[in-house]
C-alpha cells in the first residue's frame, strides 16, 4: 500500500469498525457519547442495543423509517393430539409449559429452545410466532440510525440484539454500538462482534465500582478498549483511580456541564450544536484511531 | 400501615438515582430488612456500608451443557438443533460456548451418542449480611444470563432470614424492563419510580409505568435533578396527574450528594438540599404505604 499521508491511512484504517460503547452502571452517558460519535464520523451508522429502554432515536428522530418485526418461536398444542402425557411439561427448563387439564403455554416466559416439540410423542406440538419487538431503522441526515425495541412485558432482548448485529454485519461503515447497562448476557451480545470498547464511567465509587464488572468482562472477551471519564467535577475521581490502577487507556475526560447536560436533555446532539464538543468527540475519535490503525 | 410492606425502587433508564433514593429511604425508615435487585451493577452495599462481612454463597443457575469427546461420534445434531448457537466445531471436536448455552438441554436429548450431559454452573454469587438490620445482595457473573432468577432468590433470601417484626422493607432495583426488573417487581406493595427531567427520562419512565402496570401494584413517582430541566419535570408532573399516578416529589440536581457518595455517607447525613428534599418524598411515599 502506497502511503499518501497519515490521514489517508487512518481512514482506510476507520472504513469498518464496530464500536461498542458500555458502562455497567447506568446513566453515565454512552447514549450521549454513542449519538455524537456516530453523527461526527462521516458515513458511521448508530445502532441501539438498549432495546429495554432505546433512546438513541429520540435524539436522531430519524425519518425514512423502515420497520422489521422480531418474533420468536413459541409452541402451539394440538389438543386433538395432546395426551396429557406431559413429557413436554417435565423437559421444559424454563418453566413455560404447565398441565391444568390440558397443556398451557406461558409464552413470555419461553425462551424458544424447541425442546417441547422434539420430545412430544404425539407431535402435537408445533411452533408459532411470537412477537417481542421491533428494529427500527432510519437516517439522521446521512447517518444510518438503526434502533431495536423490547415489547413492554417482554422477558429477554437477546433475540433483538442478535438480529440487530445481522444488520451490523451488512454494514460497509463503522458503526457505533450503544448497549444496555449491566454486564449480562444482553451486554455480552452486543459486545461480542466489537472491534473496540468504549467504556463510559462518572466520577462515583458506584460508577467505580461497575466500571470494574464491564472492564473484566471485556477483558475476558479480550477486546481492545479505552474509558471516558464524564461528568469530571474536579474533586475525587474513584474511575480515573480505577483506570491508573489498572492502566487503562483514558481516551477523554469530560467535565460536567449544565450545558451539555441541557443540550443533552433536550434530546438535542452536542456535536451540532457547540463547537467546544464538536472538538472533543473529534478528539475522540482521533484516540481511537491511534488503537485501531 | 401493615407489616412488611415491599417497597421497590425503579426508574427505567439507569442513573437516576435509584441506589441513592433507596439508601436514603433505608436510613430514614430505619429498614430492617433491604435488598439490592440490581444483580447486574450492584452498588447499595457501597452506599448502605456494612460492618460485617457477609455469608457467600455461589448461586447455581440452570445447568449448561457439557460434551464427552470420547464418546461424541461428530453427527453434528447438537450444533442443528441448539437455537442459540452455543455449539461450534473446532476440527473435528464439538463444543460447548457456556456463555451462550440457555441450558434447554434440548442437545442432551437429541444425541444418539449420550455425549452431552447437563453440568452444575455457577452463574453468580448471593450474599447476606447480618447486623441490626438483614441485607441481601447478588452478584451475577459476567456475560451470564438468569438475571431473573437470581433476583427471585436475592429476594427469598431476605424474606427468609428477616425478623418477623420488620417494619417497611426497602428493595433497591435494576434499570431496563426485562428478565431482572419483572422478577423484581413481583409479589411488592408499591413501586417508588425516580425519573430524571430528559427525553430519555421520561420516555423510559412510561416504559416501566406501563410494566409495573401490568402487576397490578401501586405506583408512585419522584423527579430526582429537577432543576436540571423545569419544562420536563412539569411534563413528568403532568403525565403522572393524567395517569393517575401520585406525584411525591421533586429532588435537586446536589453536588454534595456525589460528595455524601463518595465518602459511603447517605444524602440524609449531610447538609444538602438534596437530602432535605428526599426526606419529604419518604414522608409522602409513608401518607401512601399508610393506605395500603
Amino acid at each position: 500500500m502506497i502511503r499518501l499521508n497519515i490521514g489517508q491511512t487512518i481512514r482506510k484504517s476507520m472504513e469498518k469498525n464496530i464500536i461498542a460503547v458500555l458502562s455497567g452502571k447506568g446513566g453515565t452517558g454512552k447514549t450521549m457519547v454513542s449519538v455524537n460519535l456516530a453523527c461526527i464520523l462521516p458515513g458511521a451508522a448508530y445502532s441501539d442495543c438498549d432495546v429495554e429502554e432505546p433512546n438513541g432515536h429520540l435524539f436522531f428522530k430519524p425519518t425514512q423509517l423502515s420497520e422489521k418485526n422480531v418474533d420468536i418461536l413459541i409452541p402451539k398444542i394440538d389438543r386433538e393430539k395432546c395426551t396429557g402425557c406431559t413429557k413436554c411439561v417435565d423437559f421444559c427448563k424454563f418453566n413455560a409449559l404447565a398441565y391444568v387439564g390440558k397443556v398451557l403455554v406461558f409464552e413470555e416466559i419461553c425462551h424458544y429452545c424447541g425442546g417441547c416439540t422434539i420430545v412430544c410423542p404425539e407431535k402435537a406440538i408445533t411452533e408459532t410466532n411470537y412477537n417481542i419487538g421491533k428494529i427500527v431503522q432510519g437516517f439522521f441526515e446521512r447517518t444510518k440510525v438503526i434502533s431495536g425495541f423490547l415489547n413492554v412485558g417482554a422477558i429477554s432482548g437477546v433475540p433483538i440484539i442478535k438480529e440487530i448485529h445481522k444488520q451490523i454485519k451488512e454494514e460497509r461503515n463503522t458503526v457505533i454500538v450503544d448497549c444496555p447497562p449491566g454486564s449480562s448476557c444482553a451486554v455480552m451480545e452486543s459486545i461480542q462482534a466489537s472491534d473496540y470498547c468504549i467504556l463510559v464511567s462518572e466520577p462515583t465509587i458506584f460508577g467505580a465500582h461497575n466500571l470494574d464488572m464491564v472492564y473484566r468482562l471485556v477483558k475476558l472477551l479480550n477486546k481492545k478498549c479505552g474509558v471516558i471519564l464524564n461528568k469530571c467535577d474536579g474533586n475525587y475521581n474513584p474511575s480515573e483511580d480505577y483506570c491508573l490502577e489498572n492502566d487503562i487507556n483514558i481516551i477523554a475526560r469530560i467535565p460536567y456541564d449544565s450545558e451539555l447536560s441541557d443540550i443533552n436533555g433536550n434530546g438535542k446532539i452536542a456535536v451540532k450544536e457547540s463547537d467546544l464538543y464538536r472538538g472533543v468527540f473529534q478528539d475522540i475519535i482521533k484516540e481511537i484511531e491511534k488503537v485501531l490503525s | 400501615m401493615k407489616d412488611k410492606l415491599k417497597l421497590l425502587i425503579l426508574s427505567g433508564k439507569g442513573g437516576t438515582g435509584k441506589t441513592t433514593v433507596a439508601c436514603a429511604f433505608i436510613r430514614l425508615a430505619d429498614s430492617r430488612a433491604y435488598a439490592d435487585c440490581d444483580v447486574d451493577a450492584p452498588n447499595l452495599h457501597l452506599a448502605c456500608r456494612q460492618t460485617s462481612d457477609p455469608m457467600r454463597k455461589d448461586f447455581y443457575g440452570l445447568k449448561k451443557a457439557y460434551i464427552n469427546r470420547d464418546n461424541c461420534v461428530g453427527c453434528n445434531k447438537c450444533y442443528e438443533y441448539c437455537r442459540f448457537d452455543a455449539i461450534y466445531k473446532q476440527g473435528e471436536v464439538y463444543q460447548v460456548d457456556p456463555f451462550s448455552c440457555e441450558g434447554c438441554s434440548v442437545c442432551e436429548f437429541i444425541c444418539p451418542a449420550r455425549a452431552i450431559s447437563m453440568i452444575d454452573s455457577v452463574s453468580g454469587e448471593i450474599m447476606l449480611y447480618r447486623s441490626a438490620s438483614v441485607f441481601s445482595t447478588a452478584c451475577l457473573k459476567m456475560g451470564s444470563g438468569n438475571s431473573g432468577k437470581l433476583v427471585s432468590a436475592v429476594k427469598k433470601q431476605l424474606y427468609e432470614n428477616m425478623e418477623k417484626k420488620s417494619n417497611i422493607i426497602i428493595i433497591d432495583g435494576s434499570p431496563g424492563i426485562g428478565c431482572p426488573v419483572i422478577a423484581s417487581i413481583s409479589g411488592v406493595d408499591m413501586v417508588l419510580i425516580v425519573a430524571e427531567p430528559s427525553v430519555s427520562g421520561i420516555n423510559d419512565m412510561e416504559r416501566i409505568i406501563e410494566t409495573s402496570r401490568r402487576f397490578g401494584v401501586s405506583i408512585a413517582v419522584c423527579v430526582n435533578k429537577y432543576d436540571t430541566n423545569f419544562k420536563i419535570t412539569k411534563e413528568i408532573e403532568d403525565y403522572c396527574n393524567k395517569v393517575n399516578i401520585p406525584f411525591i416529589g421533586k429532588i435537586p440536581y446536589d453536588k454534595r450528594a456525589i460528595y455524601a457518595t463518595n465518602q459511603g455517607m447517605s444524602i440524609i447525613d449531610i447538609d444538602c438540599p438534596s437530602g432535605k428534599a428526599v426526606k419529604e418524598v419518604f414522608e409522602n411515599i409513608n401518607r401512601i404505604l399508610d393506605k395500603i
